[in-house]
């Protein structure tokens, strides 16, 4: 086993993507999300790869769209404001089905905002900020080894489907720092036939998401949807605290996680069957699990950095069975274990809670 | 018998969707010719961009990349990096390159990509029908300049290559066109010249053709090209705008 070492956020998701083979790293400077484009602008040449700092997150994004194409494991980051820009750029990775990988470490918004942390790109991120029927992986980790565990995890997902993969992470995990074990570095990688590396000894291939004739369009979204509907199968991915006996369940990702255990304690404490569910894959969201996994729940209580955007995945979910709250801070303040817990004993009537 | 005239290898058999009298088709077989000259066919990967060259991907028989609106020399720039011992040539129209696609351009020519652009210059944005381009000619009639571009309400049409001469990452930089035989073989002698520059990696080189669109200016084909040689060339003088030191070994 390797031994664990002490590392930024940041700098963690840089180097378990160059462990996973990622050659190809393009971005643009935006707070709080540097030290990646930092730590790559030195890394990438030690592994002789390709770091570029781009003239925008739109050519950024381009340039990945080329790389991948090309048959690299690619990477580019940035926060909301970027993000924004770059969706032109992901619709069409995923047209094309070329395979990348994307981190947002969120910034509160909207427009410039603030750059404090934040949920409030959960939308964005979950139904597609670009243009058409499309999909992407999304992976929220809530610690810096799952940072590093799912940045791996996220090559092999785009490689698998041809399609980008998203992480959200937020300016919380980007800038803390935690002990980590890093994985070894990958050397084995999937065959990629239809990359464009120039015609030898086989036919040319076109990299494309231009089709003029609408029943081939059709047939082209509908192989696309097969392909979404492949991974709502398989790469669902979640984790649960006490929830089996929970009458009240905490829903949260990512940081508010991290807060919402310290209020799960608080009001198992004063005697509220409390529970957490945390999704890690936002897109598929384990909705169906979220039933399965709480038999007991008579309420869920939704805690977001936001004003409240996962909360409607939760209300898809749950379906009018039991009743969903929210709870959320945002602009770039943050739920307090203390603020969360209240809200639980107020919701079921604890004494404890102020009414 | 002995074949005397023959379609490139690197040009695919296949119909073109371009107007009749259009000279994308003779600048596509000029850069296929170049493929084929080189041997460079199966290293090759081209860029198609947006706008009436979108099906370019279609059209050349090297691997193909179709990029988004203006994104061109990003992506080739993608594809250069990760290939460096490839030949990656985007093919953009004005729209494309000097409009939407301005940051890319500028920014691909300063880092000095080692790829080569086709810009196709025809002062029209033709695919979406004829509106005013970033290059239309004052006084020229668009369906978005209704009366002629007046520079009080519209600017001033953009010269590229000397948009670009200032940059230290530009190794050749060039205009020619297509209206006539003799610049059809001068248009084709820039071609590969660009590509040998990135072959000996020298630089980054762009090709600006001056081009015709016949359907939304209005004119039959030979009007058209009379056009381009009496209007477009006093604006888009022709010849070579920047020929670095590397390039001439001077």
């Amino acid at each position: 086993m390797a031994e664990a070492i002490l590392m930024k956020g940041n700098e963690a998701i840089a180097e378990a993507a160059i462990r996973a083979g990622c050659r190809f790293f393009a971005g643009y400077p935006i707070t709080p999300q540097n030290e990646i484009p930092e730590y790559m602008s030195r890394r990438m040449f030690e592994v002789g790869g390709v770091f570029l700092q781009a003239e925008s997150e739109v050519s950024a994004i381009n340039m990945l769209y080329g790389a991948g194409g090309a048959g690299a494991r690619a990477l580019t980051s940035s926060s909301g404001p970027g993000l924004s820009l770059k969706q032109e750029g992901i619709s069409y990775l995923v047209g094309s089905e070329v395979p990348c990988v994307i981190v947002n470490i969120m910034r509160a918004g909207p427009g410039l905002g603030g750059i404090q942390a934040s949920q409030a790109d959960y939308f964005q991120a979950t139904r597609g900020g670009g243009h058409g029927d499309y999909r992407t992986v999304v992976l929220a980790p809530a610690s810096l080894q799952e940072l590093i565990d799912l940045t791996v995890e996220a090559f092999d997902i785009a490689d698998r489907y041809r399609n980008p993969v998203l992480i959200l992470g937020d300016a919380v995990l980007g800038q803390m720092m935690e002990p980590v074990v890093l994985p070894d570095m990958l050397t084995a990688f999937p065959d990629k036939p239809w990359a464009t590396t120039g015609a030898k000894g086989r036919k040319p291939n076109i990299i494309n998401s231009l089709y003029l004739i609408p029943e081939q369009l059709e047939e082209h979204n509908l192989a696309l949807q097969r392909k979404f509907n492949q991974m709502e199968a398989t790469e669902v991915r979640y984790e649960t605290l006490d929830c089996a006996a929970a009458e009240a369940v905490i829903v949260a990702y990512g940081t508010s996680a991290r807060i919402c255990r310290g209020a799960v304690d608080k009001a198992k404490a004063l005697g509220v069957r409390a529970g957490l569910f945390r999704p890690v894959s936002l897109w598929p969201f384990p909705g169906r699990a979220l039933l399965e996994e709480c038999p007991r729940a008579k309420l869920f209580l939704v805690v977001e950095m936001s004003t409240g955007q996962m909360v409607e995945d939760v209300r898809l979910a749950v379906c009018g069975r039991q009743a969903v709250h929210f709870y959320g801070r945002t602009g770039g303040m943050m739920p307090t274990p203390a603020g969360v817990a209240e809200e639980i004993l107020r919701l079921t009537g604890h004494k404890g809670g102020q009414r | 018998m002995k074949d005397v005239f023959t379609r490139p290898s690197a040009l695919a058999d296949i119909p073109m969707h371009y107007c009749p009298g259009c000279t994308h088709g003779i600048i596509h077989r000029l850069v296929a010719e170049v493929i084929d000259e080189l041997g460079v066919a199966d290293k090759t990967i081209g860029v198609a961009p947006v706008g009436c060259s979108v099906l370019a991907y279609k059209y050349f028989n090297v691997d193909m990349h179709q990029a988004a609106h203006g994104r061109a020399p990003a992506v080739a720039t993608g594809i250069k990096r990760v290939l460096p011992d490839r030949v990656v040539f985007t093919y953009q129209g004005d729209g494309d390159l000097a409009s939407i696609g301005t940051a890319e351009i500028v920014h691909a020519a300063a880092r000095g990509e080692l790829i080569s652009v086709i810009f196709v210059n025809n002062a029209i944005y033709g695919m979406t029908g004829g509106q005013m381009a970033p290059t239309t000619l004052q006084g020229q009639e668009t369906s978005t300049s209704p009366g002629g571009r007046k520079a009080e309400r519209a600017g001033h049409p953009i010269r590229v290559a000397e948009l670009l001469r200032q940059l230290d990452g530009a190794a050749y930089l060039t205009r020619v066109s297509v209206y006539d035989a003799a610049r059809v073989i001068k248009a084709r002698a820039a071609i590969k010249r660009a590509f040998q520059i990135q072959l000996e990696g020298k630089g980054f080189s762009l090709v600006e053709v001056l081009s015709t669109c016949p359907t939304n200016w209005a004119m039959t084909p030979r009007e058209a090209l009379a056009w381009l040689k009496e209007r477009m060339v006093p604006h888009y003088p022709l010849g070579d705008v920047k020929v670095a030191e590397e390039v001439t070994g001077q």
